[in-house]
């Protein structure tokens, strides 16, 4: 793979990227952990849906020592990156122990590398960010990791939630297993995207998944309402440093979930809602409900092609998959034959490598499918909507 | 005015002629109909044939009504002498302006060749990496509510609570709504025939300043009240059972101004559903003089919503104008449910000519300062914003909605579809078409059943494109294309427009 190539810095003229993608992922129903090996195996299955600009993956239930404490994992370009960055985090952040992420010095993915370096850290009892004195915690969090990926030259904060970690960067999906040697991690859920971008150069920061707070990312499409989207999270406060569709699909999980409250199964609908006319013949409550959803959170509205796949740590270690309402892009969930464990992914391929006698089923279009750790398969994605929500 | 020495004289000049009918008297049955029918008395029967008269303002509804198909139109070649800075319209002015002394009135909107920014904006379209959509095989849809929105659900105990607003949102099926047209501007049956089509298409329209004749209290439920400075007609007997409740500021033909009918056109209909006298200019006040600042503003919003029991949003109309970015959040602010923005091509029945041409902020530009300013103080997901003037077809109506209009007021175009061919002679009050006109012959030319259909027509014919182009973008429903810039590009003369506009240049991609 020739072409230029960029790590924590943006690259110049960088205004996003579209393409195509592969997703997978497997969640813990019973508690057991599951290999890295493992997810690297059913997301290189996939190789068609891929071509060597990006891939990535995310652990949850990764640092069971450390839960909670805030893992921040950083992109540094060189150490004066790493100097910056860890100047200004000094002063606002308890961190308690910091490590080098372990990367191969050796490898076929195009160099440059960045230096990859973990922070434990805990947030401060006294939370000022310019001028703020109220922030919760978690808002805290955010503002201070936007504000090294907009500001800090040369770093990029690729993952901030509490027991988890994202590694990704510029590769084939086989190529990244190896750079970060996935299989020496082990955890209860994963996340796993390969990308086949239309544009380079390529960004190792922007590759999938994107993540903040505990909140993390893979998206397989291109989200045709991204301006009204944007808007959205940029009123919310959040700022886009990414400029692609899926960062924007994280702040709306963040935004519409975490700071809104909205149950997860409300929150997927506002995401992809369903057409007025057959909102019509819901049940009144929910037809209020589903109504005011589309109204109040249109801007959330996701339109065009897409299916993600959103794992978090807190409350609870879960998954989320979802389609776009017309169901455009591809997602399969299946279960083991023992039902201890749950898949979503982009082909059945990616589950039959791994699972080959699980049980499969296609999740509806703009219907979630639901998992929690030690808790099973809380929606198959194929239940009437609103189902299980308090009206 | 002194007249000076010229005081009794006759001091108009004749002036050359600016179109001429023209008949074919091979064809021609002299069956006298052009003549009859020529409210500008253009045509007359002299001996055995039908001649010019003078006059003739190109309302072309002598060649409608022709049955031999004799008539031609023609526009007069240019009379003056050439000068390249001393164009003829300029010279008109000083002739017409020398003779009357006056202001000089004129209607529709601002009919100079500056072209609009609408034709210098391309849309987007889906290739490969996300399908189009055939809008005739899946749902496109174009529902559209007015009104003001909560801008977040709550949940309490785990339970979602939907707490609406202090005053509804009005659910309408396109993203459309006929803007502001007074009865008195026109007729009884031309707005009759806008009110049957609004209740038809399920949109709202607009009442204008004139007050709601009793007769059309039936379409209330799809009527936007409009409160203007002159308080023209206003009753509580429909106001609390309009949809929509609309405080007008300004209109984009004439920023700055009030309303101003002419007396000629205050019938006894009128002047009943105005209370105003008979025969007198019905001139509105240039501001509300209850609202000489913000703060009043938010008061008389207060003072309306009392009034209607919230049964109604509250809106408020501004002209665009250059600060309307600001100005349209202070509205917000004040509690404006929603908000009107009227584009310096707006159209008028009466205005002053160098307002209507010279004043104002095109349309184009004042959708997206307001949508880019609202966004940026965190209001633009409370409130709707309807936007108009100068939209002439379903592409403009498309633009608008892209830089960031949820709702795409059109006027002049609705009445183009029950005849009228914009000679720009409303304030003259004798349309030959019945449209804006208070002449009672006149007016029973307009049947408002044809009417409303024709419109009827046209609305749906917009929304028809509108889905064909959303579909063709990879959009399935309207407001994932509202204030969607990404998919606009401009490709005009001035790339410091597209910058304001925070529209990307042609050639300028994403990926």
């Amino acid at each position: 793979m020739t072409g230029e190539s960029y790590v924590a810095t943006r690259p110049p003229g960088w205004q996003g990227q579209l393409g195509g993608c592969g997703i997978a992922s497997c969640i813990s129903l019973d508690g057991r952990t599951i290999p890295g090996d493992s997810i690297a195996r059913m997301l290189t299955i996939m190789e068609e849906r891929e071509n060597g600009l990006g891939a990535g993956y995310a652990c949850y239930g990764l640092f069971p020592e450390r839960k909670d404490q805030y893992c921040l994992q950083l992109f540094f370009d060189d150490e004066e990156g790493k100097r910056s960055a860890e100047e200004l985090m000094a002063g606002r952040l308890d961190i308690v122990h910091d490590e080098k992420v372990f990367i191969r010095r050796n490898s076929t993915v195009t160099p440059p590398y960045p230096i990859v370096w973990r922070f434990f850290a805990n947030v401060p009892e006294r939370r000022e960010w310019r001028g703020a004195l109220d922030l919760s915690e978690e808002d805290y969090m955010v503002e201070l990791v936007q504000y090294i990926n907009a500001s800090v030259p040369k770093a990029f904060c690729v993952s901030s939630g509490k027991d988890m970690a994202v590694f990704k960067g510029n590769g084939y999906s086989y190529e990244i297993a190896d750079l970060y040697d996935i299989g020496r991690y082990s955890g209860t859920l994963w996340l796993s995207h390969s990308r086949f971008p239309t544009n380079s150069p390529a960004w190792w920061a922007g590759a999938h998944p994107l993540s903040l707070l505990d909140w993390g990312v893979c998206h397989n499409g291109e989200i045709t309402s991204y301006g009204v989207n944007r808007k959205l999270v940029e009123m919310n406060g959040y700022r886009c440093t990414v400029l692609t569709d899926t960062e924007v699909v994280v702040y709306l999980w963040d935004l519409l979930v975490r700071r809104h409250r909205l149950p997860v199964e409300v929150a997927a609908f506002a995401m992809a809602p369903s057409p007025y006319a057959e909102i019509a013949l819901l049940p009144p409550a929910e037809r209020r409900l589903a109504e005011w959803v589309r109204i109040a959170y249109r801007e959330a509205f996701l339109n065009g092609p897409f299916s993600i796949i959103v794992g978090r740590s807190q409350p609870e270690i879960s998954l989320i998959a979802l389609a776009d309402r017309k169901k455009l892009r591809p997602m399969i969930a299946g279960v083991s034959p023992d039902g201890g464990l749950a898949y979503c992914a982009s082909e059945e391929s990616a589950i039959r490598i791994v699972e080959p006698e699980a049980r499969t089923w296609a999740p509806g279009a703009g219907n979630p499918f639901i998992a929690a750790v030690g808790k099973g398969v809380l929606r198959k994605g194929t239940e009437p909507s609103f189902q299980g929500v308090r009206l | 005015m002194s007249e000076g020495a010229g005081a009794g004289k006759r001091l108009d000049h004749r002036l050359p002629e600016r179109f001429v009918p023209t008949i074919d008297h091979d064809l021609c049955r002299a069956c006298q109909r052009c003549v009859k029918d020529c409210s500008y008395q253009a045509l007359e029967f002299r001996g055995s044939r039908v001649v010019p008269a003078g006059g003739c303002v190109a309302c072309g509804r002598c060649i409608a009504v022709c049955p031999a198909n004799c008539i031609e139109v023609r526009p007069v070649p240019p009379q003056f002498a050439p000068h390249g800075n001393w164009s003829e319209r300029a010279r008109r002015a000083i002739l017409a302006q020398a003779s009357s002394g006056g202001v000089l009135l004129s209607s529709c909107g601002a009919d100079d060749d500056r072209p609009a920014i609408f034709d210098d904006l391309l849309l987007d379209a889906a290739q490969v990496t996300n399908p189009s959509i055939d809008p005739l095989r899946e749902p496109v849809e174009t529902v559209t509510y007015l009104g003001r929105r909560p801008g977040r659900l709550e949940v309490q105990d785990g339970r979602v609570v939907v707490r609406e607003g202090d005053t509804p949102l009005i659910r309408l099926d396109m993203p459309l709504m006929f803007g502001h047209i007074s009865l008195g501007s026109i007729s009884y049956n031309a707005q009759k025939a806008l009110f049957m089509a609004a209740k038809e298409l399920n949109i709202v329209a607009g009442s204008g300043e004139g007050g709601l004749h009793p007769d059309l209290y039936e379409y209330a439920d799809r009527i936007c009240s409009e409160v203007a400075s002159g308080r023209f007609g206003i009753k509580p007997e429909y106001l609390k059972e309009v949809a929509a409740v609309e405080i007008k500021i300004g209109q984009g033909a004439k920023p700055g101004h009030g309303g101003h009918l002419p007396g000629e056109k205050v019938t006894a209909m009128i002047s009943e559903t105005r209370m105003i006298p008979l025969g007198t200019d019905a001139l509105s006040p240039y501001p509300h003089h209850d609202v000489y600042s913000i703060e009043d503003l938010a008061q008389l919003i207060s003072v309306l919503k009392e009034a209607t029991e919230y049964r109604t949003p509250v809106g408020v109309k501004i002209a665009a104008v250059h600060n309307v970015g600001a100005i349209a959040s202070g509205v917000v602010r004040a509690g404006a449910d929603f908000l009107t923005v009227d584009g310096f091509k707006g159209g008028t029945g009466a205005a002053p000519r160098v307002i209507r041409d010279h004043a104002g902020l095109p349309i184009e530009v004042a959708i997206s300062a307001v949508d880019q300013r609202l966004v940026r103080e965190g209001l633009r997901n409370r409130v709707t914003v309807c936007a108009g003037g100068g939209v002439r077809s379903s592409a403009d109506m498309i633009k608008a909605l892209a830089l960031g209009a949820d709702v795409v007021m059109v006027s002049t175009a609705a009445l183009i579809a029950m005849g009228c061919r914009v000679c720009q002679q409303c304030h003259r009050g004798l349309c030959s078409w019945g449209i804006a006109t208070q002449r009672d012959d006149l007016v029973a030319r307009l049947d408002p059943y044809i009417a409303s259909a024709r419109v009827v027509h046209l609305f749906h014919a917009w929304n028809e494109e509108l889905k064909e182009v959303l579909g063709a973008m990879g959009i399935d429903s309207v407001e994932s294309l509202v204030g969607n810039r990404d998919r606009l590009r401009y490709r005009g003369p001035n790339p410091k427009i597209a910058e304001v506009m925070g529209v990307k240049h042609i050639g300028e991609g994403w990926g």
